[in-house]
């Protein structure tokens, strides 16, 4: 009990709370000068989420990309970078399981189903490694490398699936035969989509958090991305992290990508557009303070408002792009917490006083 | 190809560079006085949006030929007021200023989309719009390939122009341009000289919401006519790597944002020529974007972004 009072008297985590509490009250004022009823609105939004087993599941689907890109946006953040490309390792990582998954569909499932998702992770990985490389050996700003590979990503995969994996007169591919779906879950869910993904997002969370603060190369990495300069003086290798680190965010998109198309869609389409995932990762990052176990909690709450803004605008008649400016608030509460603090400040004043007594 | 088409080609160039060029001004204002500006896309839609809302009801109240230009002053207020939030978050608050950046991209993504809905009955899209009109340059006009190309254009590009020379002139020839980059360069050492770091960083922030805006404006009031979520999609990221390409140099970002530009018009043009029937058209897609990297790595000098990017200033710590 006295550790758990401890817990939440620091702050770190006393503000991320705070600030979506005031996120809320920002989306509540925006929807009053709209003239729309924030009451009403929140209580649809979680209606919608908590209602029914199938609106639970859909929820928890997804959740699901948005912890990977999470993930890998986060790492990268950690090592000292900043991966604009998870929209394109999500794609790289989706045509890699697809390709897999309808190519080899003559092996047998346990083979196939894992075959797919490291192809997902490796090329996904790579993908992203391509910028970790250029960063290392030419000093190119991986910002503007990622953001070009998530163009390069974009049309490659639509080339490939149109040229390989075509499904007849469609703008998608053909049906995917490795599966990822848990079919035993999904009749209790009403049959929502619910997949291994989920668990393996979980899963990629343990390991960010175990390599990053409990192993050698985890600690040269956070050291790499604190100071590289330092980190060169007390003779860890830069480069060789920088690569490394981004492998290893890209290869959290690139799950991300067989989640979507083995578990959820089980075909993948033609993108017109870039699919967005990667935007939203960086959100989910954000709102997680880049730690593991905070972008897992960030995943379920930014899960839960975008799934959830469908029902605000059903039952409350309000425009689901408020959910953007909620959460857009929350992440500048939490970037700007002099505001936080100077809100709390009273509270705090409070606790020293207690101390002196 | 005959010259005809060859002067179109430079004129879609042209349309599609202005928007570019504009937010890549905004971000080396931005980011030469230290601040990090992953908003840019934010911003442009900020100013895509007012500049159709502003511009729509400009010509319902009989502004003709006006009506544009009221949206584009829409879309310079509107821009100054969302670089506002990041200004606020990164300078007085010292929050990371990636972050606040990309708070930027949601606010405006959310606010601009769901106040369209509500002035407009739901709708996702606002309704279509005149825009500007092309206006050729007397005599100039009448230079084959370039006549076409360069002086029959929107006013919006002239303005780019123009604003892309008057910028390189005010950041390396005037005192104010030496302090905006002395304070992006080496803040403390600004301060001793006398130099408002603050303040010098809101005007840095503020000139690239401004930019920004007019870059957001010249899409909806040159291209699309309306404003609507895809209206944007991804043009101030492109901002991001042209301003970065150009090495932070309105001159170099200009040529960037041209390229991009070129990219994005050539799609229009490429069945023209018999050799792309033999090439997937994604490749074709793909050229801009695999030549950036490739240029990028052949480049000689590594990246020379302003030395204090990214640090918010503290004056206790010298």
């Amino acid at each position: 009990m006295h550790r758990l009072k401890k817990i939440f008297a620091t702050d770190s985590y006393i503000v991320p709370i705070v600030a979506i509490i005031m996120g809320f009250l920002v989306g509540a004022v925006v929807m009053l000068v709209g003239g729309y009823d924030p009451i009403l609105a929140y209580s649809s939004l979680f209606q919608r989420v908590f209602g029914s087993a199938y609106d639970f599941g859909e929820a928890i689907r997804e959740m699901t990309p948005l912890m990977f890109t999470g993930l890998a946006v986060a790492f990268a953040f950690r090592s000292g970078m900043f991966n604009i490309g998870a929209d394109g390792q999500v794609l790289i990582g989706m045509t890699a399981a697809s390709v897999i998954g309808i190519k080899l569909a003559g092996l047998p499932p346990f083979l196939l189903v894992p075959l797919a998702v490291i192809a997902a992770g490796l090329c996904g990985g790579l993908w992203a490694g391509i910028a970790g490389f250029l960063k290392a050996k030419r000093g190119i700003n991986e910002v503007i490398t990622t953001i070009m590979l998530n163009w390069i990503a974009l049309y490659l995969a639509n080339y490939i699936v149109k040229t390989f994996l075509l499904l007849p007169k469609q703008n998608r591919s053909e049906d995917i035969p490795a599966s990822l779906s848990m079919n035993f879950l999904n009749s209790l869910f009403d049959n929502a989509r619910l997949h291994w993904g989920t668990v393996i997002a979980l899963a990629a969370a343990l390991f960010f958090y175990v390599y990053l603060w409990k192993t050698k190369q985890g600690y040269e990495m956070r050291a790499v991305g604190l100071n590289p300069h330092a980190a060169e003086y007390a003779g860890m290798n830069v480069g060789r992290n920088v690569v490394k680190a981004m492998f290893i965010s890209g290869a959290f998109a690139g799950l991300a990508g067989a989640g979507e198309v083995l578990g959820v869609f089980h075909y993948q389409s033609v993108f017109a557009a870039s699919p967005g995932y990667g935007f939203d990762g960086i959100a989910v990052a954000l709102l997680g303070l880049t730690h593991p176990l905070g972008v897992v909690l960030a995943a379920i709450l930014y899960g839960i408002l975008t799934y959830g803004s469908a029902g605000m605008s059903f039952g409350a008649d309000v425009p689901p792009d408020l959910i953007r400016i909620v959460i857009g608030s929350i992440i500048f509460f939490i970037a700007a917490q002099g505001i936080v603090r100077w809100v709390l400040k009273p509270f705090y004043f409070k606790r020293k006083k207690e101390k002196v007594l | 190809m005959d010259l005809q088409t060859l002067g179109q080609l430079l004129n879609t160039t042209l349309v599609f560079s202005t928007a570019l060029i504009f937010a890549a001004l905004g971000g080396i204002f931005s980011e030469r006085s230290g601040v990090v500006n992953i908003g840019l896309e934010g911003l442009m839609m900020f100013g895509a949006f007012a500049a159709a809302v502003g511009g729509y009801y400009a010509q319902d109240a009989g502004m003709g030929a006006w009506a544009p230009w009221v949206g584009v002053i829409c879309a310079m207020a509107v821009g100054v007021i969302g670089s506002l939030i990041h200004a606020v978050a990164a300078i007085t608050f010292k929050a990371d200023q990636t972050i606040s950046g990309t708070v930027i991209n949601f606010l405006a993504a959310g606010s601009t989309l769901y106040i369209v809905k509500l002035l407009f009955d739901g709708a996702g899209e606002t309704p279509l719009l005149d825009g500007f009109k092309k206006i050729p340059v007397p005599g100039l006009s009448k230079i084959p390939v370039i006549g076409e190309g360069i002086f029959n254009s929107y006013p919006t590009t002239y303005l780019a122009i123009v604003l892309v020379i008057v910028i390189y002139f005010v950041l390396f020839k005037t005192p104010f341009g030496l302090r905006l980059r002395a304070v992006g360069e080496h803040p403390s050492a600004a301060d001793t000289l006398g130099v408002n770091v603050k303040r010098m960083r809101y005007i840095g922030v503020m000139l690239s919401g401004l930019l920004a805006g007019i870059g957001g404006a010249t899409i909806t009031l040159t291209t699309t006519g309306t404003f609507g979520h895809n209206t944007i999609s991804g043009q101030g990221f492109i901002a991001i790597a042209a301003m970065i390409f150009g090495k932070w140099n309105p001159l170099g970002a200009f040529a960037a944002a041209v390229f991009f530009g070129f990219s994005q018009a050539i799609r229009n043009y490429v069945q023209l020529f018999e050799w792309s029937n033999s090439i997937p058209q994604e490749f074709i897609f793909m050229i801009p974007y695999v030549l950036t990297i490739i240029v990028l790595v052949s480049a000689v000098g590594r990246s020379s972004a302003p030395k204090a990017l990214g640090e918010p200033y503290d004056p206790s710590k010298r």
